[in-house]
């Protein structure tokens, strides 16, 4: 199939980006839309031009390395990571928009790869368990009723993509901090740092100068890990809770 | 007082200022509804009500204060949060698309606004008295037995189809404002599930669609002639 490319090409932060057009010519309908670059880099390559810059690493879902946003959308139209898009989602002779996630916190490097530490600052504030939790077998020795060890388990699926701050009109990071609130403190194991993570990861995150939610819910459609938006209610009901008890 | 700074500084504190004083706000838009929904009670039930909310200036005053608090603070909360969240994406997508974002939603801002616009000319409009000679007592030139004849001048101000017009699209705005309001509150308090998740939203769309009924049903009336 053929293809309008239209990339967005940002030397680095300092300069100005703008979107340059591209032809991709015979790609296989069951190429992922990272081979499709891929192809289009070689060709950029055998040229002598610049390749296009974009974020890859595992090719197969989990690691939330790529990114994009492709026709306006991140990870484009199917509910996956976009190396879990295959060009067959497209028609042939189709344009395509591709620019990258954008948010004050997500400050560009070059093209379609921008920088997403502020996720793993907002981690690091206190996303984690410090209780020593013994080895694997231990875990079976806490018993954890279904209902919570299923919450916990959908919150936790979270591969920290970004695309829910992409997607977000307000660039808000609240549906990742929502699931990592909720994934460690539906957990017996989280309980001790529960309060304090979150008043810890909500402080981090206003820092990093994302938005607030208002409720669009464009970070659960775009979610390719599937978090519901109840897990921003989750967080605010923590925060709320932890704050008052921290102050009284 | 530590408490409240830290949570005003916080996103989600803002957040619960804007839910809190829209659900006061909220409170008001009921109350007066069921207070303006008297006009089909007839001329004397109404006006008795109005004799009634100004027998006591005191109380009416607090609550004037209160009511003009809650909205200041709307307003206030509200400009602080969008103006974060529009320094949180400084450049911004040359192709934009929602996938499911609901229009109320994204017209919060222009809902908002024409219900602003709105307020200030129904205050100027039926509370101050300044945009029509009529509303006047018949002592005075106009055509209202008394001040508390307000059947007379809703009467009077709704037989202007323009300007009936003009309320019952202000006050579809205003539901579907109140549509996104209602449902969100929920959120912000965290007290949303994912089993509330669903109803919640049907809620909110329900009691705005009563309201938009209740309020654009007096205009209405008077235009088709039922009420005289």
């Amino acid at each position: 199939m053929n293809l309008h490319l239209k990339v967005w090409r940002q030397k680095n932060a300092e300069t100005k980006g703008h979107l340059v057009d591209y032809e991709a010519r015979n790609i296989p309908e069951d190429c992922s839309f990272l081979e499709m670059l891929d192809l289009v880099n070689e060709d950029l390559l055998s040229r002598g031009d610049e390749p296009i810059a974009f974020d890859h690493d595992c090719r197969e879902g989990i690691c939330g390395m790529c990114s994009l946003t492709i026709n306006g959308i991140p990870h484009g139209p199917s509910e996956t990571t976009t190396c879990q898009l295959y060009m067959r989602k497209f028609k042939d002779g189709a344009t395509i928009y591709i620019e990258p996630f954008r948010a004050s916190a997500f400050p560009p490097l070059r093209d379609l790869t921008v920088n997403r530490s502020a996720f793993d600052r907002i981690q690091q504030a206190g996303g984690f368990i410090s209780a020593r939790v013994g080895a694997a077998q231990d875990g079976n020795s806490i018993l954890i009723p279904k209902t919570e060890a299923d919450r916990a388990m959908e919150a936790a699926a979270c591969i920290g993509c970004g695309a829910c701050a992409a997607a977000c009109p307000n660039a808000s990071a609240m549906l990742f901090v929502g699931a990592k609130v909720t994934h460690l403190g539906s957990l017996p194991q989280g309980q001790p740092e529960r309060e304090r993570r979150v008043l810890a990861m909500v402080k981090k995150m206003d820092e990093e100068g994302f938005g607030n939610c208002s409720n669009y819910l464009e970070c659960e459609a775009v979610c390719p890990a599937e978090i519901p938006v109840a897990v921003i209610g989750q967080m605010n009901r923590d925060y709320s809770v932890a704050l008052l008890k921290d102050n009284l | 007082m530590n408490l409240l700074l830290k949570f005003w500084s916080s996103s989600i504190g803002k957040k619960w200022l804007v839910a809190l004083t829209g659900l006061a706000l909220l409170g008001f838009v009921m109350a007066h509804l069921a207070g303006n929904l008297q006009m089909f009670a007839g001329a004397a039930k109404i006006n008795a009500y109005a004799e009634f909310l100004h027998a006591n200036e005191k109380p009416l005053w607090v609550a004037r204060l209160g009511l003009i608090a809650c909205f200041l603070g709307h307003i206030i909360a509200t400009l602080t949060l969008v103006r974060m969240n529009r320094a949180a994406r400084p450049q911004a997508y040359v192709l934009n698309r929602h996938v499911q974002a609901k229009i109320s939603t994204r017209t919060m801002a222009l809902s908002g606004l024409t219900v602003l616009s709105f307020i200030v000319f129904h205050l100027l409009h039926y509370t101050l008295r300044v945009t029509d000679p009529r509303f006047r007592t018949v002592a005075e030139g106009g055509q209202l037995e008394s001040v508390f004849d307000v059947y007379r001048m809703v009467l009077l101000g709704f037989q202007n189809p323009l300007l009936s017009g003009f309320y019952i699209l202000s006050v579809a705005l205003l539901a579907l404002h109140l549509s996104h309001g209602i449902s969100s509150v929920f959120q912000t308090f965290g007290l949303e599930s994912k089993r509330s998740a669903l109803w919640m939203p049907k809620a909110g769309r329900f009691l705005s669609l009563l309201i938009f009924i209740g309020y654009a049903s007096i205009p209405a009336a008077v235009l088709l002639g039922f009420l005289k």
